[in-house]
């Protein structure tokens, strides 16, 4: 059988996809599954975990729809966390695009304190015009912008409003300075379309993460977009992001395109001395 | 260790590498995993499935030490008596059903009634709640996942019945489990391969509630990793490490039958 840690020891390992809660996240176990990222994170061999609050998670705004005070303080309790765990956490800012001037503002605040990049649910269309102010900033500072996708939209489903990739694309070609995470080509839809959609935007960088495992998807995203465009991430489900590692590790991939995946894109696209202890 | 839930042949909805039972037991060495009890992923949307039962014997004889066979068994379909003996007789640990796929209903009288007759033969019955995630399906692949009443209905249907059911995730099973009996609940059995780990821990709590020994290793090659139940197990909390799956081999009298080594279960 496989160990718990990923085989490479001695490589880094970012996980570019996570999340926290807070005691205001509508769930009185949020604090035993911070522990449990944490707890699994140190199995598997995770040197930093990028993440983000989603507001209240649905409490007192939706998830994807989170008001502006749910986004403060969403935030807040992530800068917590980043504090608290120097060695290990990095921040994604959340930002809802609807409300632009709290988006912003939300993004210079959390970014004076440490915030690595910034996070976009489904708020909004991906590909809408009010997207663009965030991308103008997000390229100004050198931010990467970690868009919630659902692979394939074929059609409207309840309680986000979702994009694909072929929306995400659009924004990028737009704003050919910034870059762009696609989120989880294993959380829901079709990759298969993912991938095409976006193969011409050499800034958009698609993470591995997501409940999908299914067999192919990766020998696909490494085929159609190569691995210096794919990040690895876990988001809600680290057993299938310590698969994926351990299907990496199979299909074929040299040294330098498993590093690449487990860290060496990310380090390349967030700011310079994000992650010192990859160094 | 037995992989309880693998297929062979191509899936209709999406391109499939090498579902191929050779590369199955490639597989099967790399993982380090004893045996696997093989269905045929075709007859799951065949009306008879006949000729994939046929297909599914022949392409595993070659492997017959590794790969148990588990042929799909229609209980609509005439004659599914003799076909339930034949696959008995044939070395089946196991039969596969499909109620969404075939059309039937949670209460269908006919799947009990082989449910029983499969358990009376000394096999297993085994369930696929879904093949994909609900949110990647071809618009044409629309017989929804098996119920959670489908499967109660068939653990009451009496003492022989054996379930193994794949692909569920903690609320079915949870729904299931707490809406049985404690004689009923010893007659069903779970594969862990849709089950959430860590952060969630879907599959501690289970384990904590439910108990390990209820649950059986099982990965749905080909259409998922193979990797993915052992990775799940593989970061249980330190004190489930090591906690003790049911053992493939006992389920049923034909798995308990059949000659595969006897690597002890983790």
């Amino acid at each position: 059988m496989t160990s718990g840690q990923a085989s490479s020891l001695v490589e880094p390992l970012i996980d570019a996809h996570a999340h926290f809660y807070h005691a205001d996240a509508g769930r009185a176990d949020w604090a035993d599954v911070n522990a449990a990222r944490f707890r699994a994170g140190e199995r598997m061999g995770i040197t930093y975990h990028v993440a983000s609050v989603l507001g209240s998670y649905g409490f007192s705004s939706p998830t994807y729809f989170p008001s502006p005070a749910d986004v403060s303080h969403g935030n807040d309790a992530m800068l917590e966390i980043c504090d608290r765990e120097p060695d290990r956490v990095r921040m994604f800012v959340t930002v809802n695009p609807n409300y632009t001037d709290h988006a912003l503002g939300e993004i210079e605040r959390c970014a004076a304190r440490g915030a690595i990049g910034i996070k976009l649910l489904a708020s909004r269309r991906a590909d809408d015009r009010l997207l663009d102010p965030v991308a103008t900033v997000a390229a100004e500072r050198g931010l990467p912008m970690l868009h919630h996708i659902w692979q394939h939209r074929r059609r409207e489903w309840p309680s986000q409003e979702i994009s694909d990739g072929a929306d995400l694309a659009r924004l990028a070609c737009r704003h050919p300075r910034a870059n762009f995470i696609l989120a989880h080509i294993g959380g829901g839809g079709d990759y298969m379309h993912t991938f095409p959609a976006v193969v011409d935007c050499p800034n958009i960088y698609p993470d591995l993460s997501g409940s999908g495992v299914d067999r192919g998807m990766l020998d696909e995203a490494v085929q159609a977009l190569g691995a210096n465009r794919l990040l690895w991430g876990c988001d809600l489900t680290m057993c299938t992001g310590l698969a994926k590692l351990h299907a990496l590790e199979v299909i074929g991939l040299g040294a330098e395109d498993m590093s690449a995946i487990r860290w060496r894109n990310a380090a390349r696209i967030f700011p310079d001395g994000s992650f010192p202890r990859c160094q | 260790m037995i992989d309880v839930n693998t297929l062979i042949g191509p899936y209709p909805f999406r391109y499939v590498p090498h579902p191929d039972p050779e590369v199955l037991v490639r597989v099967l060495d790399r993982e380090g995993i004893d045996a696997a009890w093989v269905g045929h992923l075709p007859s799951a949307f065949y009306r008879d499935p006949t000729p994939g039962n046929r297909e599914l014997f022949a392409r595993l004889s070659a492997f017959s030490d590794r790969l148990l066979p588990a042929p799909a068994i229609r209980p609509d379909w005439p004659k599914w008596e003799s076909a339930l003996s034949s696959a008995a007789n044939s070395g089946a640990v196991a039969i596969r059903v499909y109620p969404p796929q075939w059309g039937l209903g949670p209460h269908d009288a006919s799947l009990r009634e082989l449910a029983v007759a499969a358990g009376e033969q000394g096999m297993a019955t085994l369930l696929t709640v879904r093949f994909e995630d609900l949110r990647q399906r071809h618009s044409m692949d629309s017989a929804g996942d098996l119920s959670a009443a489908a499967i109660r209905s068939l653990a009451r249907a009496g003492d022989a019945v054996r379930l193994v059911v794949t692909a569920a995730g903690r609320e079915m099973i949870e729904e299931v489990h707490w809406g049985l009996t404690p004689d009923e609940q010893r007659r069903v059995f779970w594969d862990i391969s849709w089950i959430w780990g860590p952060p969630e821990d879907h599959l501690a709590k289970l384990f904590r509630t439910i108990g390990s020994e209820r649950f059986v290793f099982g990965t749905q090659w080909p259409l998922r990793l193979t990797q993915t139940p052992s990775a799940n197990l593989d970061l249980l909390p330190d004190d489930l490490l090591g906690a003790p799956l049911a053992d493939a081999r006992t389920i049923c009298a034909a798995a308990a039958r059949n000659p595969v080594p006897t690597t002890p279960s983790r």
